[in-house]
C-alpha cells in the first residue's frame, strides 16, 4: 500500500475552483500567502496608527485633517482628544504584537517553507491548517470592528491591565463593547494559532523525507519547531484568560475588579477580584510572547547569513540549543513585568534572576553569528543587509534589557520611554527586520520573480538609520522621566522634551514613508520583476531543490537528503555549496550528521 | 497500512514519502498535542481559582456531602474503564464487541452530563449564580460554573466523539487508530476530572 500512497495526490489532483484555489485553500503555501497578506495589511494599519500617535505628541493642538472621520467624538474638529490616542494606542500595539509580529515570521512563512524544507507535500492537517488562517482573519475583523461599534476601541492598552479591562463602560469610551471585541479577537487568534501549532509540530516530526534527521533540518524549521511549542502553551493560557474578561463583560463575574472599586465617582457592583491575577495570567503568555515573535527572527536571519556568508556557522548545534534555552527559559521570567505591580518583593528577586539567565542563550546567539560573521567574504543584498539590520537591532534593544531585569532600577524606568525605546527595538523593529530579510530572500520562491535589489538597498538604509532616530531617544526620554501611555506632554516638566518627540515625529514620518518603498517594490516586482530561477541564492536547503514556482504537491520527484542543512564553502560540481538533495559526495569540513 | 490512512482528512497529499520517523501516526500526536494545550488551558482556570481563592476573605463552604460528587466520580472512572475495553476489542478487531463498549461509554458519559446538570440546578436552586450566592464571595459561583462548565463542554464534546467516531468506526470510514484516539482524549477529561473533585469539591466540603 505504501507506493500507491506516494502516488495518492495525482489522483485526487489539485483544486479546480476558484474558491478552493485561492480563498479556502488547504495548500500550505496559499495558506502562507493568505497570512503574509494579512500581516502586511496590519502592518500598514499598525504604522498609519502610530502616525497619527506621534503627531499628536509633538503638535498636541493641532488639526489632523480627517480625523473627525475616523471618530466623530474623539476629534472634535480634528484634534485628537485623549481618549481616541488611548484607543490608537491599544489598536496599533495589539495589530501590531498579534497581528503582525506573531502571523508573518511564524505563521506566514513558517506555512510556506516548513513543510517544504523538511521535504513534505503539505502539514498533515490540512483542513485545520485553513482553519487557521481563517479564524485568525476573522479575529482581525473583529478587533478592526471595534472602531466602528459602540464608543469605539478599547483605551486599556495591548496589555488590557485589570480592572479597566473589566470594569465595562464607567471605565471610559471603548472599555464596553470595545473590549469586549477585543478579548473576542485575541481568543479567536489564540485558537488559529493554536491550529497553526500543531500542524507545524506534526509537520516536523513526523512529516521529514527519508535522510532528513533533526539535526539536518534547517535553522528556521528549527525555529519554527521551538516557537509552535511556545504557541501551543502560550496561547492556551491567554485563551481562557480572555474568556475570563469576557465573563467578566456578560455574564457578571467578577474575576478582575477587586471589591469597592470606585471608578469615575462610582462604586462598581463588582466585588471579591483581582488585578494581579491578569496580569499573572497575561504575562504567563506574554512573555513567551515576545520570544514567539523573535525566535523565527533567530531562524530566518541564521538561514540567510548562511546563505550570504557562504561558510558553515561556528556551532549549528549550540545555535539550536540557545532557540531551546529561550523558550524554556521565557516561561519561568515573566515576572519581570510585574515588579512594581504589588507583587511581594521576594517574588521580584525570584523572577530577576531568570530574566538575567535568559540574556546568556540570546547572547551566544549574537556571538554565534558575530564570530561566524568574522572574517567571511558577506555577499551584500538587500536580505544579508536586513539580518545585519536584525543583530544591530536585537543587540540595541538587548543591552536595555539588562537595566530593567534589576528591580531596583526599573522601579524608575517601569511604564516610562525607555521601556517602549526597549521593546520597539528588540522585538518591534527587529522582528520586522526578520520579516523584511525574509521577504527579500524568499520572494523569488514565492512569486516567482526578483525583487528590485536598488530599491531594496534604499528601503534598508533608510529603515536602519530611520528606526535609531526613532527608537534611541525614546531611552533618553524614558530617563529623564517621560512616562508612557500619555496623551499630551505640554503642561508640565516633559514640557523642555518636546524638541525630542518632535525630532522622534519627523524620523518616524520619514521611516514611514520609506516602507511604502517596500511596499512598491513587493507590488511592482510581483507583476514586473525579471523572472526568478530555482535558485538564485546559491543556497542549500530543500526549498531551493523545487522548481520555481512551486508545484501543487512542491516536488515533482520526492527528494532525498544527503546532506547537512548549510554545506557552504565546498568543492562541489555545481560550485561551492552542495544541495541537501544532492546525492554528490563532497569533501567536508565537519563529519556529516 | 498506509500513513495516508491515518491522517485527519485523508487528504493525499500529507502522505509522507518515506513513512514518518516517530512511530506515533500524525492523528494519535496530534491528541497528544492537544493534550498539552488542554491542559494548559485547565491549569490557567485552576491557578485563577487558587488565586482568588486564596485572597478571598468569606471564601464559602458550602457542599455537605459527598455523595453526588462519589457517583459522578465513579460513572466516569468506571467509563474509562469501558473505553479501554473498546480500545482493547477494536485493536483485537471484534468490531462488534468494540462498538458495543464504545456505546456504553458514551451512555456512561451522558449519565454523568445528567447529574452534572442535576447538581447544578441544586445550587441554582438555592440561589447560586455565577456572580452571587447566599453563603460568601459571589467568585466561588463564578469559579465553580466556569472551571465544572469547562470540564462539562469536554465532557459533552467527548460523547460526541465517541458516537461519531464509534457509528463511523461500525461502518468501516474509522479504524482502531481513531477509536484509540478519542480513547485517549475520553482518559484525559477523566484525568482532569481527578484534579476538579478535590480542588473545587473537596476543598469546599463543609463539615
Ligand atoms: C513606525 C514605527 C513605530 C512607531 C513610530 C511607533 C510608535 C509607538 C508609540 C508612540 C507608542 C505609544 C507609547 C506609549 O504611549 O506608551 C507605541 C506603542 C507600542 N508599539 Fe509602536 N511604533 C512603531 C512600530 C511598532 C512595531 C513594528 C511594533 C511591533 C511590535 C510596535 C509595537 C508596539 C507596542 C506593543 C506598543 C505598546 C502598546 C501598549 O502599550 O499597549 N510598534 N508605539
Ligand atoms: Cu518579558
Amino acid at each position: 500500500m505504501h507506493d500507491t500512497s506516494v502516488h495518492a495526490a495525482a489522483h485526487h489532483g489539485p483544486p479546480t475552483t476558484f474558491l478552493r484555489k485561492h480563498v479556502f485553500s488547504q495548500d500550505h503555501k496559499v495558506i502562507g500567502k493568505q497570512y503574509y497578506a494579512l500581516a502586511l495589511v496590519a502592518a500598514y494599519v499598525g504604522m498609519f496608527l502610530s502616525w497619527l500617535m506621534r503627531i499628536h505628541l509633538a503638535w498636541t493642538n493641532a488639526a489632523i485633517p480627517g480625523l473627525q472621520l475616523l471618530s466623530q467624538s474623539g476629534a472634535p474638529g480634528g484634534v485628537m482628544t485623549p481618549e481616541l490616542y488611548l484607543q490608537l494606542l491599544t489598536m496599533h500595539g495589539t495589530i501590531m504584537v498579534f497581528f503582525v509580529l506573531t502571523t508573518a515570521p511564524f505563521a506566514a512563512f513558517g506555512n510556506y517553507f516548513l513543510p517544504i524544507q523538511v521535504g513534505a507535500e503539505d502539514m498533515p492537517f490540512p483542513r485545520f491548517n485553513m482553519m487557521s488562517f481563517w479564524v485568525t482573519f476573522t479575529a482581525f475583523l473583529f478587533l478592526m470592528a471595534s472602531f466602528f461599534v459602540g464608543d469605539g476601541p478599547s483605551l486599556g492598552g495591548w496589555t488590557q491591565y485589570a480592572p479597566l479591562n473589566a470594569v465595562g463602560s464607567v471605565g471610559g469610551p471603548g472599555q464596553g463593547s470595545g473590549v469586549v471585541l477585543w478579548a473576542i479577537s485575541i481568543a479567536l487568534f489564540c485558537v488559529g494559532q493554536l491550529l497553526g501549532s500543531l500542524n507545524f509540530i506534526t509537520t516536523t516530526l513526523d512529516l521529514r523525507v527519508k535522510g532528513m534527521s533533526l539535526m539536518r533540518l534547517p535553522l528556521t524549521a528549527w525555529a519554527w519547531f521551538i516557537t509552535s511549542c511556545m504557541g501551543l502553551t502560550a496561547f492556551a493560557v491567554l485563551m481562557p484568560a480572555c474568556i475570563l474578561v469576557i465573563l467578566d463583560h456578560v455574564a457578571g463575574t467578577s474575576f478582575f475588579v477587586p471589591s469597592g472599586t470606585v471608578m469615575n465617582d462610582q462604586i462598581l457592583p463588582h466585588s471579591g477580584g483581582s488585578t494581579l491575577l491578569w496580569q499573572h495570567l497575561f504575562w504567563f503568555f506574554g512573555h513567551p510572547e515576545v520570544y514567539i515573535a523573535i525566535v523565527p527572527g533567530l531562524g530566518i536571519v541564521s538561514h540567510i547569513l548562511l546563505a550570504n556568508m557562504r561558510r558553515q556557522m561556528l556551532s549549528q548545534r549550540v545555535l539550536i540549543y540557545s532557540m531551546g534555552a529561550l523558550a524554556i527559559l521565557s516561561y519561568i521570567v515573566y515576572g519581570h513585568h510585574m515588579f512594581v505591580s504589588g507583587m511581594n518583593p521576594f517574588s521580584s528577586l525570584v523572577f530577576s534572576f531568570p530574566t538575567l539567565v535568559i540574556t546568556i542563550p540570546s547572547t551566544i546567539v549574537v556571538l554565534i553569528w558575530t564570530f561566524s560573521l568574522y572574517g567571511s567574504r558577506l555577499r551584500i543584498n538587500s536580505a544579508s543587509l536586513f539580518a545585519l539590520g536584525f543583530i544591530s537591532m536585537f543587540v540595541s534593544g538587548g543591552v536595555s534589557g539588562f537595566f530593567l531585569a534589576q528591580p531596583s532600577l526599573d522601579i524608575m524606568l517601569h511604564a516610562t520611554y525607555f521601556v517602549v525605546g526597549h521593546f520597539h527595538l528588540v522585538m518591534g523593529v527587529a522582528a520586522m527586520f526578520g520579516i523584511f530579510a525574509g521577504t527579500y530572500f524568499w520572494f523569488p520562491k514565492m512569486a516567482g520573480r526578483m525583487m528590485n535589489e536598488t530599491l531594496g538597498k534604499i528601503h534598508f538604509w533608510l529603515s536602519f538609520v530611520g528606526a535609531y532616530c526613532v527608537f534611541m531617544p525614546f531611552h533618553y526620554l524614558g530617563m529623564a522621566g517621560n512616562v508612557r501611555r500619555y496623551a499630551t506632554f505640554v503642561d508640565d516638566f516633559l514640557q523642555p522634551l518636546i524638541p525630542v518627540h518632535r525630532f522622534i515625529t519627523i524620523a518616524a514620518l520619514i521611516t514611514g514613508f520609506a516602507q511604502l518603498i517596500f511596499l512598491f517594490n513587493l507590488i511592482y516586482s510581483h507583476f514586473r520583476g525579471p523572472i526568478a530561477s530555482q535558485n538564485p541564492w546559491e543556497a542549500t536547503s530543500l526549498e531551493w531543490s523545487t522548481p520555481t514556482p512551486v508545484p501543487w504537491n512542491n516536488f515533482d520527484k520526492h527528494p532525498v537528503v544527503y546532506h547537512d542543512p548549510y554545506q557552504y564553502g565546498v568543492k562541489s560540481s555545481v560550485g561551492d555549496y552542495v544541495m541537501q538533495a544532492s546525492p554528490e559526495q563532497v569533501e567536508t569540513e565537519h563529519d556529516e550528521k | 497500512m498506509s500513513q495516508a490512512d491515518l491522517t485527519m482528512e485523508g487528504h493525499p497529499a500529507a502522505a509522507p514519502m518515506s513513512g514518518p520517523i516517530f512511530s506515533i501516526p500524525s492523528k494519535k500526536f496530534a491528541m497528544w498535542l492537544f493534550i498539552i494545550a488542554d491542559t494548559m488551558t485547565f491549569s490557567a482556570c485552576l491557578f485563577a481559582y487558587g488565586f482568588l481563592r486564596n485572597g478571598a476573605p468569606n471564601w464559602p463552604r458550602p457542599f455537605h456531602s459527598i455523595t453526588n460528587v462519589a457517583i459522578m466520580t465513579f460513572i466516569l472512572l468506571t467509563s474509562s474503564l469501558t473505553m479501554l475495553i473498546g480500545v482493547r476489542a477494536s485493536r483485537a478487531g471484534d468490531k462488534p464487541k468494540a462498538f458495543l463498549w464504545i456505546m456504553v461509554t458514551a451512555v456512561l458519559g451522558i449519565v454523568f452530563a445528567l447529574l452534572h446538570i442535576r447538581e447544578w440546578m441544586g445550587l441554582i436552586g438555592e440561589g447560586m449564580t455565577m456572580f452571587k450566592n447566599p453563603w460568601g464571595t459571589g467568585l466561588f459561583g463564578s469559579a465553580f460554573f466556569s472551571i465544572t462548565g469547562l470540564h462539562l463542554t469536554h465532557v459533552v464534546s467527548g460523547v460526541i466523539a465517541l458516537l461519531a467516531v464509534g457509528l463511523r468506526y461500525r461502518t468501516g470510514r474509522y479504524n482502531a487508530d481513531d477509536i484509540e484516539v478519542v480513547g485517549l482524549y475520553w482518559h484525559f477529561v477523566d484525568l482532569v476530572w481527578m484534579f476538579v473533585v478535590p480542588l473545587v469539591y473537596l476543598l469546599n466540603l463543609n463539615h
